[in-house]
């Protein structure tokens, strides 16, 4: 069926022009949006807590919000979770580093080379849906409870969406602007350096965010299956013990921690795309 | 890719087309002979020969234990998958078309969004005291939930202004306006999503029948990993991938049936 993985990957691309940034309106309106979604979320932690009081679901399985915050409250007191904490940062930094030195280069020369992009698009399109976690027990056996088992996992699960956006971030340079290089004689070296990377730095800086994410889910993801010592690990005692209220402490920070990388990497994203026409606000 | 120049390359591009077709079978054939070779010579424990897992994947997966393992996993991902299309298109079309429901509803699915999924196993199995297939299909269900639901409420957002007013100047109105008007026009974004969607529910099916279940690939994942036996282990993990890949191929195919009048659209007002 030739063709159909070009249109595979090419659905998945998020184009950067996507990012509808939402600005709002200045004054009042900005704090009625603010205090509404205070309100929102003051409701839910409240929903949350009668629901575990009156025993609509036993506090022994749904501890209630307050003891849950008490209890994450005492936590971050403690050096052990700060100690797992930072475990979790280093597996998904080292993981992104890793995708990120591996699936640019890559990305760029098969970008740029229709021959090696052909001769390498069957690997890619088979290995590319492979769930990561599927490697877990190959891991566990091979590189152990290690560190390198948890860089691997993250890497890997990270590389395919930054590869695809690199490729795709490289071709969708427009022919006119290489043709007029060309045609004042810029070199191969050049022409990729001036014109290809930087038209494809905000597909870059899209697939880094995305990558960010899937770091760190398959970072969480090798603490919690394979018990190699971070937040997962955590995890994995807290309910091997019966201990829920940690249970619900720990899966709370998990969360916090993944809405901090995704605020970082959205705000570096931007950071990278100021010059682009898709984060152009009106000035009317 | 730069266009081939006109003419003076006229000759050599069909023999670089050639080159590339054999390039595009040769490649992955040498991969597979570098892997057997490789496997042959290595005599690793943890590498099976490739031959021996192929052996390995038609004796497990074709059939004897296809009913057994593979039907609960594909029973999971399906009703968990469907399940969260139903909920992210019923909950994200109000959201899409109502600014305060996005509003009020956005730092909740951005906190549920942002969790790793994983975090989650264990108090799934606390609260529903199941590692069953509620417990399955309600973890993939949640997990699948979010590329529908946002990708739903950003087709509804972006609808074209024009459509919208046509349609209100035409008296259509409430269910109808949704049903012909809003949903066909947030369709391909909703598709797009379902896909992303489809691929999660693979990945939430191995965790979560990974972590605790009685049947399952994921769970011969497992126990073949504990109890040392690489090649019904390797097997497993081919099966995984070839799952993923055949679930993303048969969902294009489907896509491209259902959504070939919006191809034949953009086509006519590119």
């Amino acid at each position: 069926m030739p063709g159909l993985g070009d249109a595979a990957t090419a659905t998945t691309v998020e184009s950067p022009a996507d990012q509808g940034v939402e600005r709002a309106g200045p004054g009042i309106a900005r704090v009625g949006q603010i205090g509404a979604v205070l309100l929102s979320v003051a409701a839910a932690l409240a929903v949350w807590e009668l629901v575990s009081r009156t025993g609509l679901i036993a506090e022994r399985d749904l501890p209630s919000m307050s003891s849950s915050f008490r209890e994450l409250w005492s936590l971050v007191q403690t050096t052990s979770f700060w100690g797992a904490f930072a475990q979790t940062v280093r597996g998904w930094a080292l993981g992104l580093a890793v995708a990120i030195a591996l699936a640019v280069p890559i990305g760029i020369l098969l970008g740029s080379s229709d021959f090696a992009a052909r001769a390498l698009r069957v690997p890619i399109e088979f290995l590319r849906p492979i769930p990561s976690a599927a490697l877990i027990p190959l891991l566990f056996l091979t590189l152990g409870t290690t560190l390198r088992s948890e860089v691997f996992l993250a890497a890997f699960g990270a590389f395919w969406p930054l590869l695809v956006q690199t490729m795709y971030g490289v071709r969708d340079v427009d022919p006119l602007a290489i043709d007029t290089a060309r045609s004042f004689g810029v070199g191969r070296f050049e022409r990729l350096y001036r014109i290809k990377l930087p038209s494809a730095v905000p597909y870059i800086a899209t697939g880094v965010r995305i990558s960010s994410a899937v770091s760190l889910i398959l970072a969480f993801t090798a603490e919690l299956f394979m018990g190699i010592p971070g937040l997962g690990q955590k995890v994995n005692f807290a309910q091997a013990y019966g201990l829920n209220d940690q249970l619900y402490a720990y899966a709370l920070a998990t969360g916090f921690l993944g809405v901090a990388i995704h605020l970082v990497s959205s705000a570096a994203e931007r950071r990278a795309l100021r010059w682009h026409p898709s984060q152009r606000t009106a000035t009317a | 890719m730069a266009p081939v120049p006109a003419d003076r390359h006229r000759v050599s591009s069909r023999a670089t087309n050639r080159l590339k077709i054999a390039a595009e079978i040769a490649v992955p054939l040498a991969i597979l002979g570098g892997w057997q070779l490789w496997t042959v010579h290595a005599h690793s424990q943890f590498f099976p020969r490739l031959s021996t897992i192929l052996v390995t994947f038609r004796k497990m997966w074709l059939f004897s234990q296809f009913g057994e393992h593979v039907v609960p996993s594909l029973e999971r991902i399906g009703l968990g998958f469907g399940i969260a299309v139903l909920a992210g298109v019923l909950l994200g079309i109000p959201l899409g078309l109502s600014r305060w429901g996005y509003l009020l509803a956005m730092p909740h699915i951005e906190y549920w969004r942002a969790i790793p999924p994983p975090a989650l196993l264990p108090i799934s199995v606390v609260l529903l005291h199941s590692i069953g297939n509620t417990q399955k299909i309600s973890f993939i269900a949640f997990f699948c939930l979010f590329p529908v639901l946002l990708n739903t409420i950003d087709g509804v957002r972006s609808i074209d202004p024009t459509l919208v007013d046509t349609a209100r100047s035409y008296g259509v109105r409430g269910l109808a306006r949704i049903r012909r008007i809003v949903l066909p026009a947030a369709l391909p974004q909703i598709a797009a999503g379902m896909r992303n969607s489809l691929s999660l529910a693979v990945i939430m099916m191995v965790l979560s029948e990974y972590f605790s279940s009685t049947s399952g690939v994921g769970y011969v994942l497992l126990i073949s990993k504990n109890t040392f036996q690489l090649a019904p282990m390797w097997a497993a993990i081919l099966l995984i991938g070839l799952l993923g890949y055949v679930l993303n191929v048969l969902f294009i195919l489907a896509e491209r049936r259902v959504l070939a009048w919006h191809r034949g659209w953009r086509a006519a007002t590119a």
